[in-house]
């Protein structure tokens, strides 16, 4: 309601400054689309409209809950009223959960409702995400998910049997093939050396491929940046598991690639070498390159990744892990004491702060809140007020494991779709 | 191109059975036509020529099918395929590497035999072999020859790694499969043909013209998908109907 007043107000600003009927019109368009997102649910992102186009701004959620686009009237005149409608009418689909997986003007990865087939056999199935640049995006799954067949969909290896994609801001069409991988670089799960040649006449084969004509700096480059340089003359065969990683790695940076994805980077690898590659993966954010990394490492995802992808076939969940956890788990609050409490219905159930209780494997207290903040406070004062002997009292918290397994842990097990 | 040859250069067993191969191949005929007197009826003579210089040609034939039978497959096998395929290469660029690096070392092999032998039979063998063997048909069939039957035998032998899952079976069908085009010489060297320039210019079109067509089939053959995965977009796109 309150967007159609605003749109009525606009559509009156304009008429009274005679606008003409092309963009009176546009402002009716945007008016019906914003009606049609607020019956779809609507949105707590805001969406702006701007030189640029659309983007997604992050923001607090707005008290209406619904998408608001603000259309500055300098951009009418700087854009066709056709082009900005077209552009919220692909925007439209979104707002219903824009909160977590909005196009935005940050978009490297624009992935539609794809799926790949090979025969009868389904790798993925109605796949629709987005992933930002300069982000760690973690794509994770049990084994047989299809994170690999999405992987070698999304470096144009294999074709997708139905639904778009956009990498590097490019369609994923045959005609954009060589376009597409200038811009990105994989490493696969084996990084898939000649053991017979040199490091450096691996990278200089690859750099080749290129057609670079500072293939040399580039390569020096490269394996300065993976710590590889005094390895640079010995034959790959030569090297450990986790050298050869690394040299896959630095062949993935010859290019300077926009996009890098990461097969399992750390399959395989001990401890120290596969924090290595960890650090290697956080020094390519930082400079600013988006890594799609599939793993089956919560930990390693949990400690890499901005957000995450969880895929079982059909994408089960997409989003930051923290707002995964928020949105799967219940806040709570994990209280333990010396000895058990005498009454712990009565002096719980007393408290409005707590939804409600129970105790878990270790004698303590588990008590569901709303607000974990607000009710920390009271609850202690409670116990203390009652007598308890207070050991700790903690947030509770949720691992990602946790996540995965609420998601796909039994169907994963049961080798389900 | 050069990463193959540095491949070769540090695995010394492929160079030596590029030398031996044609060298046991060979041996024979050449110590026959050595043993040929001055007087020995002509069409001995002939005959006898005309298959030792067909099975200098076997060299370029076989030679670089079992190299090109492994140059996809073995990149697969290394698990380089997938690296190499994800570069902003083409499949042009790819198929021309991989088939000029198999090409070139079997052709001047092949060359390098040739002329170790005609140059040995001006100085040692009998008069009426040299004068045989010195002939501008030979010289002609050899030099236009050996490099067509190569290319031959380097997109048969491309094709079928293409779309084998097993190096061993891909070497061996690769070899068996370029034997064919062998056909030709052999039609000039039992004098089906009366071998002249002419004729060996003739054979030269065909087998050039068959080498083209080859190069078309296979390039359109190349299918990253099917590299990949053993399965083919097109056949998966109508499997499921879409």
């Amino acid at each position: 309601m309150v967007t159609a007043v605003a749109v009525a107000g606009a559509i009156g600003a304009l008429a009274g400054v005679k606008k003409t009927a092309g963009e009176i019109l546009f402002v009716v368009v945007v008016g019906f689309y914003l009606a049609l997102a607020y019956s779809l649910g609507g949105t707590k992102k805001q969406v702006l409209a701007t030189e640029r186009g659309l983007e997604s701004v992050d923001e607090p959620a707005l008290e209406s809950g619904i998408a608001k686009v603000r259309v500055p009237r300098a951009i009418l005149g700087a854009q066709s009223p056709r082009d900005i409608a077209e552009a919220i009418v692909s925007h439209t689909g979104k707002f219903a959960d824009a909160t977590e997986d909005a196009v935005t003007s940050d978009s490297v990865i624009v992935v539609k409702h794809l799926t790949k087939q090979f025969g009868q056999r389904v790798a993925f199935e109605d796949v629709t995400f987005t992933v930002r640049r300069g982000e760690v995006f973690g794509f994770l799954g049990p084994n047989g998910a299809g994170k690999t067949s999405m992987v070698r969909t999304l470096s144009t290896l294999v074709a997708p049997t139905s639904g778009t994609a956009e990498v590097a801001s490019l369609a994923l069409a045959s005609k954009h093939d060589v376009e597409i991988r200038e811009h990105i670089a994989v490493m696969t799960e084996v990084p898939g050396l000649y053991l017979r040649l040199s490091v450096t006449e691996n990278l200089a084969f690859f750099a080749g491929l290129y057609g670079y004509r500072d293939a040399q700096s580039r390569i020096d480059r490269a394996l300065e940046a993976v710590n590889l340089t005094s390895r640079a003359s010995d034959l790959c065969g030569s090297l450990s598991k986790g050298l050869r990683q690394r040299v896959g790695l630095a062949r993935a940076l010859l290019n300077d690639p926009k996009i890098i994805f990461l097969d399992e980077p750390t399959a395989g690898l001990d401890p120290v070498a596969s924090l290595e590659v960890h650090n290697l993966i956080i020094a390519l954010r930082d400079k600013g390159v988006t890594v799609f990394l599939t793993t089956h490492r919560l930990d390693e995802a949990e400690k890499l990744c901005d957000r995450v992808a969880i895929l079982n076939t059909t994408l089960r969940t997409v989003g930051r892990i923290d707002d995964l956890r928020q949105k799967m788990f219940e806040k709570s609050i994990l209280v333990s004491t010396a000895a058990p409490l005498a009454n712990p219905e009565g002096l719980f159930s007393s408290m409005e702060s707590v939804a409600s209780w129970s105790m878990d494997d270790t004698g303590g207290y588990v008590l569901t809140v709303s607000d974990v903040r607000a009710a920390a406070p009271v609850i202690t004062r409670a116990l203390v007020a009652d007598g308890a002997d207070v050991l700790s009292l903690a947030e509770g918290h949720h691992s990602l494991e946790e996540v995965y397994l609420e998601l796909v842990g039994a169907a994963g097990r049961a080798g389900e779709k | 191109m050069r990463k193959e040859f540095q491949e070769y250069r540090r695995n010394r067993f492929i160079i030596y059975t590029m030398g031996t191969l044609p060298l046991i191949f060979t041996a024979l005929p050449v110590i026959t036509l050595f043993s040929i007197s001055n007087t020995a009826p002509p069409s001995v003579v002939r005959t006898q020529v005309a298959i030792t210089l067909l099975l200098l040609l076997v060299i370029p034939v076989v030679l670089p099918a079992t190299i090109a039978a492994y140059s996809v497959i073995g990149e697969r096998d290394q698990g380089t395929l997938e690296p190499l395929l994800t570069t902003p290469i083409s499949r042009e660029e790819f198929l021309l590497g991989k088939s000029l690096a198999a090409t070139i070392p079997t052709v001047g092999v092949a060359y390098v035999f040739f002329i170790v032998l005609v140059v040995a039979i001006r100085l040692g063998a009998s008069s009426v072999v040299a004068h045989a063997v010195w002939q501008p048909s030979w010289f002609l069939a050899e030099l236009l020859f050996a490099p067509l039957l190569a290319a031959w035998s380097v997109w048969v032998g491309t094709a079928i790694s293409a779309r084998s899952s097993d190096v061993r079976v891909a070497q061996q069908l690769g070899t068996l499969a370029s034997l064919p085009a062998l056909v030709l010489p052999l039609l000039m060297s039992l004098q089906v043909f009366k071998p002249t320039a002419t004729v060996a210019v003739v054979i030269a079109v065909a087998l050039a013209v068959i080498d083209v067509g080859a190069w078309r089939i296979v390039s359109k053959m190349f299918d990253r998908e099917r590299l990949i995965t053993g399965a083919s977009a097109v056949t998966m796109r109508a499997e499921v109907g879409t």
